[in-house]
């Protein structure tokens, strides 16, 4: 269940009005299949609904599937547990690979792929900015495809090749990527940069597809400070130099 | 290293790489929510679901284990129940009385995050309601007195010759009415700090943040505890905007709270992104009437503006965004009789605070646009008609201030227009428009933005950098500015590099700590630059003098010489240290009480215009081409200010066509990022930034401030534009396709 980051939701940018009416159009469904879902945690049930509101299409669908599934197995857990009051679910065994080394970890089902690098193995350089799949700053490399890690069950990572910012420069000598954002300034606060320079290490791999831009192709992250422009010159460089 | 620096090039004005770079392209860089500590909790607020109320009971639900949650209410607090900034109206947590939705009354934390949170939904409270006011009508029609006697936090008037004799000499009159909506500062940090408190060793908090000071301030009254008991320290903080001015002392005392109540053990609180959209601040709300005067050769006889902001449920910043709103409200414009009335008024709504611009943007907006409507009305060119009332030196600004500096807005309209091809556009586009359903459109709007506090603040902040040099030559600046991403350690770096004539890689700026550094004031107001970079100059001079001084080092030296010299001063006499304190430059006289007099040290002045493209199908207007031209002294980093300058067109593109908060009973619907829309790459277009370069004599080599002159053209250039484009004139932002579909419909 392997999620690869929709080039076309991250291209197409849709208008205010449009989302708007979109998420309408999907928040009753949202709703009923929400209530299948038992007491799970509020977080999950939260994200599901982004998930759905956001239009998120087949994969969310395969996901609610997956996450029913789960839920129904662990309102059973629970309940034979007596009302345990923390509704800690059992944990299962996941191994990380992450830039190019094997995390063991124990850990519950529910944990997304950005919560298991942060505070499981330590690895801060990947942000939380939304929490919600709405912002890029989490983005990394799985297999060599960008995806939002928030939106992404660790545990569905078991095996693949992750590769977060701290694993992207060799040494001392960072990645062209690195390099060129701090000569172009395509960054001012630095709290997206990591979500930036991976999702642009995404783009140089998978290339633009025909009739999309650079800007286009990274639209899916955000930006507050503006550093666009900046952005956009450090990656034009590179895949310049590239090619 | 080389003696290369002896050859005196100067580092400002030159592309140096940002101090911090490489640790944030590598994620090395350590923000809040980077950070944890043995024994940490994990803290969270539970907030009112009403907008206004009296709390009869507060409810804890059944199944959850409540002895293992720390629980802070107003009872708690050891000191006063408010938030010290300019009033002391606000509390940290509500002790009867529910002034808006969202407003903290309860605080938990528990180790597990996932328990926490079913906690916080499990809090309930029992109020009694009381009838709310959402809107700056219904504050000042009094339809609910909910703040002080009358709904006003402030009210200012400026007053310039006599507005009331104008009107019957005037050839036209003309007037207006303009709205600006709530902005969300959307750092993509979200707000978060970690808290350690206890009555033996007092109060710690990290944090991101902008004014440490502010929050030791509010800290101080809220433990009641003294100074050197309390210490706040930033870290790497991810964006601010203003949204990260005041509110931090608030999420401060309450992660303080609980850490108190915990016996000291650390507390974090970061919060969600969905939590900081709905209940911390957002820009003010505005509308802005206008009634000018002109005569039949288009000069400017009168102008009476009333300016009027919603401040929100507690006073807060919003006394000072008005002020700063008024003095821009009548431009850079030579108008011999002004009269501004200026309000900012009490709603149920979250307090509004600081955003980039502090109130400058709307008024400037309401002004840029009306002067186009004026310029119709007399039958003149939107440029011609502000050609004819550009202010020059030696003239006077509505608060009377005599313009010291030289300023060509003529120059800077001549230069703009040139690198947009304006004039071929402005015709061009208005034949070719006729019958397409794509239609363009160009406009542009000419403003100036007062760098500093505003009238005597920076008097009354009287702000203290600090430089220490240690036995290796390596010098320290020791100030509370602090980086949020505009190049503060990079910039201030350069400063004192120069004054020194040292290798820049020589001097580093110490992490803003308030038992290390001095208070050189908040990191507002477009001021880090300029006021706070004079002190560092002035600083490093110092480390200069003392050396020179005592006779270890000569007047012509190299880095080598400065290292042999720090390392015999520290040898003999200890570490090396400088400090500098602000002194007003001469002749700057403000008065308060009429509101006359130089109101701000220097401005920067800026023409920028925009190209837009409506489409008549999808009702979509898309800014095609953007051209920022500012004259802003001498430029210390060509690439970090092009940055702010790009940043700020970005967000002021986003207030104008995309930035739309939903309120619905005094709280915001669309606390996300999917329907708080702001601004994607594919959405900004190239932004053209160009400086034009008058250096100001008391300003760091020349230097003047930009951090928010960005944000105030944006706005009306791209409305201008639009109605250059379609031919209808709207006169509020956000303008939203909805919007644009409704009055072009009505006119087709």
């Amino acid at each position: 269940m392997k999620r690869k980051k929709d080039r076309g939701a991250k291209g197409n940018a849709p208008d205010a009005a449009e989302r708007e009416s979109s998420a309408a159009e999907h928040e009753s469904c949202a709703d009923e299949l929400i209530q299948l879902l038992s007491e799970d945690g509020a977080a999950r049930r939260r994200f599901l609904k982004q998930t759905l509101l956001a239009g998120g299409g087949l994969a969310a669908a395969n996901l609610l599937f997956s996450y029913h599934a789960r839920a129904s197995a662990h309102t059973s857990a629970a309940a034979d547990a007596a009302a345990a009051p923390s509704n800690k679910l059992s944990t299962i065994p996941v191994t990380l690979r992450v830039n190019g080394r094997d995390y063991p970890l124990q850990l519950e089902p529910q944990v997304m792929l950005l919560d298991a690098l942060r505070e499981r193995i330590g690895l801060t350089g990947s942000k939380k900015g939304c929490d919600r799949g709405q912002c890029g700053a989490c983005t990394v490399l799985a297999d060599g495809h960008r995806i939002n890690s928030c939106l992404a069950l660790a545990a569905s990572y078991d095996g693949a090749e992750i590769t977060t910012i701290e694993g992207l420069a060799r040494g001392d000598e960072l990645h062209p990527l690195q390099a060129a954002f701090i000569k172009h300034d395509g960054f001012q606060c630095g709290y997206c940069t990591p979500g930036q320079i991976m999702s642009a290490a995404g783009l140089l791999r998978e290339g633009c597809p025909t009739g999309m831009t650079v800007r286009e192709c990274m639209s899916g992250n955000i930006c507050r400070c503006g550093a666009y422009n900046g952005i956009l010159a450090a990656i034009e460089e590179v895949r310049g130099s590239k090619a | 290293m080389s003696n290369q620096t002896d050859t005196q090039t100067k580092i400002v004005g030159k592309p140096v790489p940002r101090k911090e770079g490489r640790a944030k392209v590598t994620g090395a860089a350590r923000y809040i929510d980077d950070l944890r500590m043995d024994g940490m909790l994990y803290g969270a607020t539970v907030r009112s679901a009403v907008p206004r109320g009296r709390i009869r009971e507060i409810k804890f639900g059944a199944g959850l284990p409540w002895d293992e949650f720390v629980v802070v209410t107003a009872a708690d607090i050891p000191g006063e129940n408010c938030v010290a900034l300019i009033l002391l109206d606000q509390p940290y947590l509500v002790a009867k009385f529910i002034n808006h939705a969202e407003e903290p009354i309860l605080l938990l934390a528990h180790a597990d995050k996932h328990l926490l949170e079913k906690a916080r939904r499990a809090v309930t409270f029992d109020v009694e309601p009381l009838s709310p006011i959402f809107t700056l009508e219904e504050s000042l029609a009094k339809k609910e007195i909910i703040w002080g006697e009358d709904n006003i936090f402030k009210s200012y008037q400026v007053n310039k010759g006599n507005v009331d004799e104008v009107w019957a000499q005037a050839d036209f009159i003309i007037e207006g009415e303009y709205r600006t909506g709530a902005q969300e500062q959307l750092y993509i940090e979200p707000n978060g700090v970690i808290a350690v408190a206890n009555a033996d060793a007092g109060v710690t908090v990290w944090g991101s943040m902008q004014c440490p000071y502010y929050v030791h301030k509010a800290l101080l009254k809220l433990f009641a505890l003294p100074e050197e008991k309390i210490r706040v320290i930033q870290t790497e903080t991810g964006g601010g905007f203003g949204g990260k001015e005041e509110y931090p002392s608030m999420i401060a005392g309450h992660a303080a709270l609980l850490s108190w109540k915990a016996g000291g053990r650390p507390v974090k609180i970061i919060y969600d992104r969905a939590e900081d959209m709905v209940a911390t601040t957002k820009r003010h709300p505005s509308r802005t009437r206008h009634r000018t005067a002109v005569n039949k050769d288009g000069k400017l006889l009168g102008m009476e503006i009333e300016f009027v902001i919603d401040g929100g449920a507690y006073a807060t910043l919003s006394s000072v965004v008005l002020s700063r709103g008024t003095i821009h409200a009548a431009g850079p414009y030579n108008c011999p009789n002004v009269r501004i009335n200026a309000h900012a008024v009490a709603t149920n709504v979250p307090p509004h605070g600081a955003f980039r611009g502090f109130g400058a943007p709307q008024s400037i907006f309401a002004l840029e646009r009306h002067l186009d409507k004026v310029a119709q009305v007399v039958g003149l060119s939107p440029a011609e008609f502000r050609r004819r009332n550009f202010i020059h030196e030696g003239e006077t600004t509505a608060t009377g201030q005599v313009i010291r500096e030289p300023v060509d807005m003529e120059g800077l309209l001549a230069r703009a227009f040139e690198l947009t091809d304006y004039q071929a556009k402005r015709e061009r586009f208005a034949r070719a428009n006729e019958g397409r359903s794509l239609k363009r459109g160009i406009g542009f709007a000419s403003f100036m933005h007062g760098a500093g506090f505003t009238g005597s603040g920076e008097v009354y902040l009287q702000s203290i950098v600090g430089a220490e040099a240690g036995a290796d030559g390596r010098v320290r600046l020791l100030a509370a500015s602090t980086e949020i991403g505009q190049g503060t350690n990079t910039i201030f770096a350069q400063i004192a590099a120069d004054a020194l004539q040292i290798d820049f890689d020589l001097i580093e700026v110490a992490q803003p700590d308030t038992s290390n550094v001095p208070n050189s004031g908040p990191t507002v107001a477009s001021r880090t630059t300029m006021i706070v970079g004079k002190l560092v100059e002035s600083a490093a001079l110092g480390l200069k003098q003392t050396l020179q001084n005592s006779g270890l080092l000569k007047a012509n030296y190299t880095t080598d010489d400065w290292r042999a010299a720090c390392r015999r001063h520290v040898e003999q006499f200890g570490l090396l240290k400088s400090f500098s304190q602000y002194k007003p430059p001469p002749g700057i006289n403000w008065d308060e009480g009429k509101y006359q007099g130089d109101a701000y040290g220097a401005y920067a002045w800026a023409v920028y215009v925009a190209e837009v493209t409506v489409d008549m199908l999808t009702y979509e207007a898309r800014v095609e081409d953007f051209v920022a031209l500012q004259e802003v002294g001498k430029v210390v980093h060509p690439v970090l200010a092009a940055g702010q300058i790009e940043g700020g067109v970005a967000q002021a593109i986003g207030f104008t066509l995309y930035e739309n908060v939903v309120w619905s009973e005094g709280r915001m619907l669309n606390n996300q990022m999917t329907n708080y829309i702001i601004p994607t790459s594919a959405d900004i277009p190239p932004i053209r930034v160009y400086f034009e370069e008058q250096p100001y004599a008391y300003g760091p080599a020349g230097a003047k401030g930009i951090g928010e002159l960005p944000m105030d053209g944006g706005a009306p250039a791209i409305l201008n534009a639009i109605e250059h484009a379609t031919g209808v004139a709207f006169n509020h932002v956000p303008l939203l396709p909805e919007a644009l579909m409704q009055a072009l419909n009505q006119t087709a």
